[in-house]
């Protein structure tokens, strides 16, 4: 049941994504943007550590970018629709597991147009790809319960930036120690720990979505 | 004792401790450290701060708890104005702790994870006072509030313990995750000051805050009746 409702939401989140290629368009052309002006930016001075953070941060813009809209762009009267077939906590889950599969897409985006313009700089590329899993889903799991708040509100980028920003930057932290641990060729041993801590706040973010997500829709 | 004459009577005794740690904490004896010197004492104030911050912080996660659980809107108030309190205590606290770092490590602000956990902590706090702001309707701004503030202090609370034991070498002192229980390498001759100045510390900031809750139940009032009239 759990499931199955999940996945239905999931393949209704994908479709409204998809009618809506001009929003996710957007966030496309932002990550090249940003990209390439870094690019130009910092000719001459890019070390693997210069890449790493960049790479991140860009990340974390684009990650708020995506999650914002998950919540404004549905009607009222098909978010009460949806409310009388599920639970909220599907409701959540669903949202939440779609910004992460979006994310992945947008980081593999972000991986290639790095080592295009500023080259591979990752030796242990395994996990790095790991980490960046990792990370996108931290991300999204803390982010979408914000963005149910933001949407609440007046809806708009700033209060999202304000709220998201202290709560993602131990995420942060931990993804930028990982991922540059992965960068310079350190195994799975050295970056288990920091993996760990981030599938611990994650798994507390979702335990909190599911306790607190009913609380935001009932009216 | 009657309940009345209680409701003043710790006052009273808050008072008095207070002024027992001002004078104790600057005139007694403390043992002589290089480098830290006189700046010591300092440790009856700053840490007593965060603890008076904490307490406080964590009475307002109990209030919004409250408000979820109940809806009164007495519960929002009371949290609101833990927020408030806790914040002010959390900026004497970095004040403090900046003056003494400045005097001892040689910086106002040094790159250290229980730093940047406590400027993490305080970011967290003013969003929520900026998400009150921008929401107008009283239930719906309570609701949300409520609600951020549970999920941001849970978040904080994992980070804050767990970061600094990742992040390895940390030059403030404390136990690991925790800088304020610091009581493991204390002189024993400092106890008979730091003891009761995190307690005058606590009592105090319970104090204001119930100062800062009345002017906001009361402002909250005088609005209604103000509406009322139009």
């Amino acid at each position: 049941m759990f499931v199955k409702d999940t996945a239905r939401l999931i393949r209704k989140e994908f479709l409204l994504e998809w009618r809506q290629k001009h929003a996710l368009g957007g966030i496309v052309l932002y990550l090249v943007s940003t990209i390439f002006i870094c690019y130009l930016a910092f000719a001459g001075v890019m070390s693997p550590q210069t890449w790493n953070a960049l790479f991140w941060i860009i990340i974390a813009f684009a990650s708020l970018n995506l999650v914002l809209k998950s919540f404004g762009d549905e009607s009222p009267a098909r978010k009460y629709y949806q409310y009388t077939l599920t639970s909220p906590s599907v409701v959540i889950f669903s949202k939440t597991l779609t910004n992460t599969l979006v994310m992945i897409v947008l980081g593999v985006l972000g991986y290639l147009l790095f080592t295009l313009f500023m080259g591979n700089m990752t030796e242990n590329l395994l996990a790095w790809w790991v980490v960046l899993v990792v990370g996108v889903t931290g991300f999204s799991s803390v982010l979408t319960m914000v963005s149910a708040i933001v949407s609440q509100s007046r809806n708009n980028f700033t209060l999202m930036a304000v709220l998201g920003f202290p709560l993602i930057l131990p995420l942060l932290l931990l993804l930028i120690r990982a991922s540059s641990a992965a960068i310079s060729g350190q195994p799975f041993a050295t970056i288990g720990p920091d993996l760990l801590v981030i599938l611990l706040i994650v798994f507390i973010a979702l335990t909190l979505s599911h306790i607190l997500f009913p609380y935001l829709w009932k009216e | 004792m009657s309940k009345n004459s209680w409701s003043y009577t710790w006052k009273i005794f808050t008072i008095l401790i207070m002024l027992y740690v001002i004078m104790g904490g600057l005139l007694f004896e403390v043992p002589e450290l290089p480098v830290i010197e006189q700046t010591i004492r300092n440790i009856y104030f700053h840490v007593g701060m965060w603890f008076a911050m904490i307490f406080i912080l964590f009475m307002g996660f109990i209030f919004s708890l409250l408000y979820l659980r109940r809806f009164r809107a007495r519960y929002d108030i009371m949290a609101n104005a833990a927020v408030k309190t806790g914040l002010v205590f959390g900026f004497l606290g970095i004040i403090t702790g900046m003056i003494w770092a400045q005097y001892t490590w040689g910086a106002y602000w040094v790159n250290d994870p229980k730093l940047n956990g406590a400027a993490v902590g305080i970011l967290v706090y003013l969003a929520y006072v900026v998400l009150r702001a921008s929401v107008e309707d009283g239930e719906k701004r309570a609701r949300l509030a409520a609600v951020y503030k549970i999920f941001a202090f849970v978040i904080m609370f994992i980070f804050i313990m767990i970061l600094p034991r990742l992040a390895g070498a940390s030059i403030h002192p404390g136990v690991d995750g925790n800088p304020a229980l610091a009581t493991g390498d204390l002189d024993s001759s400092m106890r008979k000051v730091f003891y009761p100045a995190i307690l005058a510390w606590i009592l105090f900031s319970w104090w204001i805050f119930t100062i800062v809750y009345r002017i906001d139940r009361f402002t909250e009032k005088l609005n209604q009746l103000n509406a009322e009239r139009l």
